[in-house]
C-alpha cells in the first residue's frame, strides 16, 4: 500500500505564489483510500494543474479523515465553506474541477458532508468529538508547518513559557485522569510517576505502535494521519521522566504509517523539538528512533515489546520488575500506546481542567473506534466517553448492512469480548465495558449480524490466540490449542455434550495461569460468548445445528422447485460442478458434490436456492 | 510482510539452489549493525529485502559475520511471521483473514483462490509465479472483504470475483 510516486507540486505552487488561491481541492491519501483508487485520483487532478494554463486551485494531500465507506474522498474548500466529496473516481474529480471549481457550482449529488449545505453525512462528523483526531484528514501529515498551525508544538513551548517542571507536568496528566488507551486503562500519570521516581543516566520512553489486532485500525490511521502529535507527546513525556532516548516500535506492515513517522522525525529534528536543548530548555536532550516489528501479537505486551526491541525473540517475562524499574537495557523505561502519547499535548495545551470536560467520572476524554464488520458506515469514528454502544452503532454507524438484525459486537478483538445487543445501551467507558466481561481493548468494534455465528467467531480469535500464543506459559500454549480443537469440532456438528463445561473450566484456568496479557485475556471471546449465547453453542452441540446459518457442516443448499425457472445460472457459477439442470428445467444440487461455498445462493435472481 | 496468520514453511528449503545466493550483497548491511546492541532483527529484515527470503547460507553467514549464535538467529527468525525460510514467487497473493473479512466470508474467497492457483496456504505455485498467504488483516476493513496482489488491494469480493482477478493475472502473465 505504499504510495505511488507522484510528481511533486512544489513547482506549481511556486508559479502561482504571486496569486492568491481561492480554492483548495484536498484529497485523502491514508491505506484504506489509496487501497480505493485514491492516488489515481490525486495523480488525475495533479496531471490537470500540470496540463492546464488556467489553475485556480491548490492541490494538497491529506491521511484519513475516517470515513472508510465513502473513501476516495475529495474536499474542495471554497470561500463560502467545505465540501466533501465521496466514492471520487478520476471521471468525477475531473467533473468537480470543471463545474465546482471553474464554474463555481458544488455538484450536490456527489457531495457526503459540508459546514454550509445540507448533505446526507452531516451528522458523521457533528456526533463525533475529535481531539486526537482534530488534524487527520485536515492537515498535510508530511509538512510539520501545517500542524504547528493547528497549534502543534505549543504544548513543548509552553514548558519553556510557563516555566513547568517535570512535576508540573505529570501532575497536569494525573489531574486529565488520562487512561491507557492500548486496552489496559491504566492511569499515564501514574505510570510517568514511577519511571520518574527511579533514577537513572539513561531512561527510555516507548511508543507501542505494534497494533496486532485484525480488523483495528486507529493507531495506522493516526500515525499516517497526525504523526507529529504522537510525536510531540512522547517529548512531552521524555521531559517529565527524564528519558533521553525514544524508540516508536510500529509494525512493519505499516509501510506509509512508517514512511510518514520517518519524514515526521526528520523535520522535528530540523525545527529544535528533537535532539539537544529542545525547544530552548537547557540541558533536554531526547531523540527517537523507529523500530520495525517482524510480526507477532505478544509484542503488544510491554515486556515482550522490550525483548523485541532489543533484537530478541518476543517472549514476556514476570512483573515486578515492571519496565518503570527495569525496562529496554535494564533502565527504566515508560511505554505508552499511540493514541495515549497523542492526547498528551491536548492536555497539555489546553490544560486538564479543559479535557475533564469530556467523559465519564473515571473515564476521561474521548476514545477512537474502528468500525467494521456488517455496518453500513465502516470507519474511524472518535466520540467521548459515556456515548452508549447503540449510538456509535445507529447514529454513527448507519445501522446494520442489508436491514439485517443486530446481534452483537465484538470489542477489544482476540482479547475482548462480545457485547449482545440487548446491552447496546452499554456506555462506553473502562468500567461499564469490564461488566459486560468484554474490555475497552484498543478500539476495534467489529458489528455482527444475526447471519454470524458465535461460536464460529470465538473459534476464529482462539484460531488467532492459539496460533500467536508464544508458547513459554503451558496453559496459553496448549490450553488455547485444546479450547479450539473443541470449538472446531463443535463447529462441525460433532460436538460433545460437557463441551461448554470444559471450555469454561479451561478458559477460566488460563486465565489463571499465563503470565502475560495474550493468555490471561485468550479465553474471553470463548467465556462471553458462552455468557451471552449459550443457546447457539447448544444448538450446534445437541441439534447439530447453527442457527445463525454459518457452519457449512451444519448447512444444506437445497433449490426450491417451485421457485426455479433453470436460468441455468446457479449452474454456471458452481465451482464444484455440483448443480445438474437444463436450461428452463428445474436444477438440482448434488450434496456429495457440494462444498457450500453459497454462490448459488447469492446468484439466484429467483431466491430458488433455500439455505436450510 | 503483513503478518501471515501461520508460521509457515519453518523448514529451509534445502532443495533450492544455494549456489546463485551472493552473499557479498550482505556487506553494507554487516557494516552498518556489525557492532552495535540488539541487531538480529535487523540483519535479518535487511537479509530478506536482499533476496526476498532468507536462505541457510546467509544464516551461517551472518552468524559468522556478526558472532551472533546461530540458534538465536534461527530462533528469531523462526518467531516472527515476517520471515521466510522459502524463496516466494513472482506474485505475492494476500488474502485477509482480519475480523470484518472473516465476517463477511473471507475463507470462501480464500478457498477460491486456492482452487484457481492450485497451491494451499503458504505455498508457491510450481511456475513459481504466485505464492498464497493467509494474513491477520490489511487494515482496509471497510472494503472487506480485501485480497491483495503485489502491491494493488482488491475489496468487496466473494469467490467469483477473487477467482476472475487471479486468472486475469495468470492471463498477463502468460501473454
Amino acid at each position: 500500500m505504499q504510495l505511488r510516486p507522484v510528481r511533486l507540486l512544489e513547482n506549481i505552487k511556486n508559479k502561482k505564489q504571486t496569486s492568491i488561491m481561492d480554492k483548495t481541492v484536498v484529497v485523502g491519501l491514508g491505506s484504506c483510500g489509496i487501497a480505493a483508487g485514491a492516488n489515481k485520483v490525486y495523480q488525475t487532478i495533479s496531471d490537470y494543474l500540470l496540463q492546464s494554463s488556467q489553475v485556480d486551485f491548490e492541490l494538497k494531500k491529506t491521511s484519513c479523515i475516517g470515513m472508510c465507506f465513502k473513501e476516495p474522498l475529495v474536499e474542495v474548500i471554497d470561500k463560502a465553506g467545505r465540501y466533501l466529496y465521496g466514492n471520487v473516481t478520476s471521471e468525477l474529480a475531473l467533473q468537480i474541477i470543471e463545474e465546482h471549481i471553474n464554474n463555481n457550482a458544488p455538484i450536490t449529488q456527489f457531495i457526503v458532508s459540508s459546514n454550509v449545505i445540507e448533505a446526507p453525512q452531516n451528522y458523521y462528523f457533528d456526533l463525533q468529538q475529535k481531539v486526537v483526531l482534530a488534524n487527520c484528514g485536515v492537515v498535510d501529515p508530511e509538512n510539520i508547518s501545517e500542524y504547528q498551525n493547528k497549534g502543534g508544538y505549543d504544548a513543548l513551548k509552553a514548558i519553556l513559557l510557563r516555566g513547568l517542571s517535570d512535576i508540573d507536568i505529570i501532575e497536569e496528566i494525573k489531574k486529565s485522569g488520562l487512561r491507557g488507551r492500548g486496552g489496559g486503562g491504566f492511569l499515564t500519570g501514574m505510570k510517568w510517576q514511577f519511571a520518574h521516581n527511579n533514577k537513572s543516566d539513561d531512561k527510555y520512553i516507548i511508543c507501542n505502535a505494534d497494533e496486532g489486532d485484525p480488523g483495528a485500525f486507529m493507531d495506522r490511521s493516526l500515525l499516517e494521519g497526525d504523526p507529529h502529535s504522537v510525536i510531540e507527546g512522547m517529548i512531552i513525556g521524555a521531559y517529565a521522566i527524564g528519558a533521553n532516548q525514544g524508540v516508536i516500535y510500529c509494525r512493519a506492515e505499516y509501510p506509509l504509517a512508517i514512511k510518514r513517522l520517518n519524514i515526521a522525525l526528520k523535520q522535528a529534528r530540523e525545527n529544535g523539538f528533537l535532539g539537544k536543548n529542545i525547544a530552548g530548555i537547557n540541558g533536554f536532550n531526547f531523540d527517537i528512533y523507529l523500530k520495525e516489528g517482524a510480526g507477532a501479537f505478544v509484542c503488544g505486551e510491554e515486556t515482550a515489546l522490550i525483548a523485541s526491541v532489543e533484537g530478541k525473540r518476543g517472549m514476556p517475562r514476570k512483573r515486578p520488575p515492571f519496565p518503570a524499574e527495569l525496562g529496554l537495557w535494564g533502565k527504566p523505561t515508560n511505554i505508552n500506546n499511540v493514541e495515549t502519547w497523542a492526547n498528551v499535548p491536548v492536555i497539555i495545551r489546553n490544560g486538564a481542567s479543559e479535557y475533564v470536560k469530556l467523559g465519564t467520572e473515571n473515564s476521561k476524554g474521548t476514545k477512537v473506534f474502528a468500525l467494521t464488520g456488517k455496518i453500513n458506515n465502516g470507519g474511524l469514528v472518535e466520540v467521548p466517553m459515556g456515548i452508549t454502544i447503540n449510538d456509535i452503532i445507529y447514529k454513527l454507524g448507519g445501522g446494520i448492512k442489508d436491514n439485517k438484525k443486530f446481534k452483537g459486537v465484538q470489542l477489544g478483538g482476540p482479547s475482548g469480548g462480545c457485547i449482545p445487543a440487548s446491552l447496546g445501551d452499554t456506555i462506553v467507558d473502562y468500567d461499564s465495558v469490564n461488566k459486560t466481561g468484554a474490555i475497552m481493548g484498543s478500539g476495534g468494534m467489529v458489528i455482527m449480524d444475526e447471519t454470524t455465528c458465535m461460536v464460529d467467531v470465538a473459534r476464529f480469535f482462539l484460531d488467532f490466540t492459539y496460533k500467536e500464543s508464544c508458547g513459554k506459559c503451558t496453559f496459553c500454549r496448549i490450553g488455547t490449542k485444546r479450547m479450539l480443537e473443541i470449538l472446531e469440532r463443535i463447529t462441525k456438528g460433532k460436538g460433545k455434550e460437557d463441551d461448554i463445561d470444559i471450555l469454561e473450566t479451561l478458559g477460566r484456568q488460563i486465565k489463571e495461569s499465563s503470565l502475560c496479557g495474550l493468555g490471561q485475556t485468550a479465553p474471553n471471546p470463548v467465556l462471553s460468548t458462552i455468557k451471552y449465547f449459550r443457546d447457539e453453542y447448544e444448538a450446534h452441540i445437541h441439534s447439530k445445528k447453527c442457527p445463525a446459518k454459518s457452519c457449512r457442516s451444519l448447512i444444506t443448499y437445497v433449490v426450491d422447485k417451485d421457485k426455479c425457472i433453470g436460468c441455468t445460472v446457479c449452474a454456471r457459477n458452481c465451482p464444484s460442478n455440483a448443480i445438474d439442470g437444463e436450461p428452463k428445467k428445474i436444477h438440482f444440487i448434488r450434496q456429495s458434490d457440494c462444498i457450500k461455498c453459497g454462490i448459488c445462493f447469492s446468484k439466484c435472481k429467483f431466491d430458488a436456492i433455500q439455505l436450510l | 510482510m503483513y503478518m501471515r496468520v501461520q508460521r509457515i514453511a519453518l523448514k529451509p528449503d534445502l532443495t533450492s539452489n544455494t549456489i546463485d545466493v551472493d552473499l557479498s550483497l550482505l556487506q553494507p548491511l554487516i557494516q552498518k549493525y556489525k557492532g552495535k546492541k540488539g541487531i538480529a532483527i535487523s540483519l535479518l529484515q535487511g537479509a530478506q529485502d536482499i533476496y526476498g527470503y532468507i536462505p541457510e547460507v546467509v544464516f551461517e553467514y551472518l552468524s559468522k559475520e556478526t558472532g551472533i549464535e546461530l540458534s538465536i538467529l534461527y530462533g528469531v527468525a523462526t518467531f516472527y511471521t515476517q520471515f521466510r525460510l522459502k524463496p516466494v514467487g513472482k506474485n505475492i497473493v494476500k488474502i485477509c483473514h482480519g475480523t470484518a473479512c472473516h465476517v463477511q466470508n473471507a475463507t470462501a474467497v480464500g478457498e477460491a483462490v486456492q482452487e484457481v492457483l492450485n497451491v494451499k496456504d503458504g505455498e508457491t505455485t510450481s511456475d513459481s509465479l504466485f505464492t498464497l498467504e493467509s494474513v491477520a488483516c490489511l487494515g482496509c476493513c471497510s472494503l472487506a472483504p480485501v485480497m491483495m496482489i503485489g502491491s494493488d488491494t482488491y475489496g468487496n469480493l466473494d469467490a467469483t470475483k477473487a477467482s476472475k482477478i487471479i486468472r486475469e493475472y495468470q492471463k498477463q502473465e502468460t501473454n
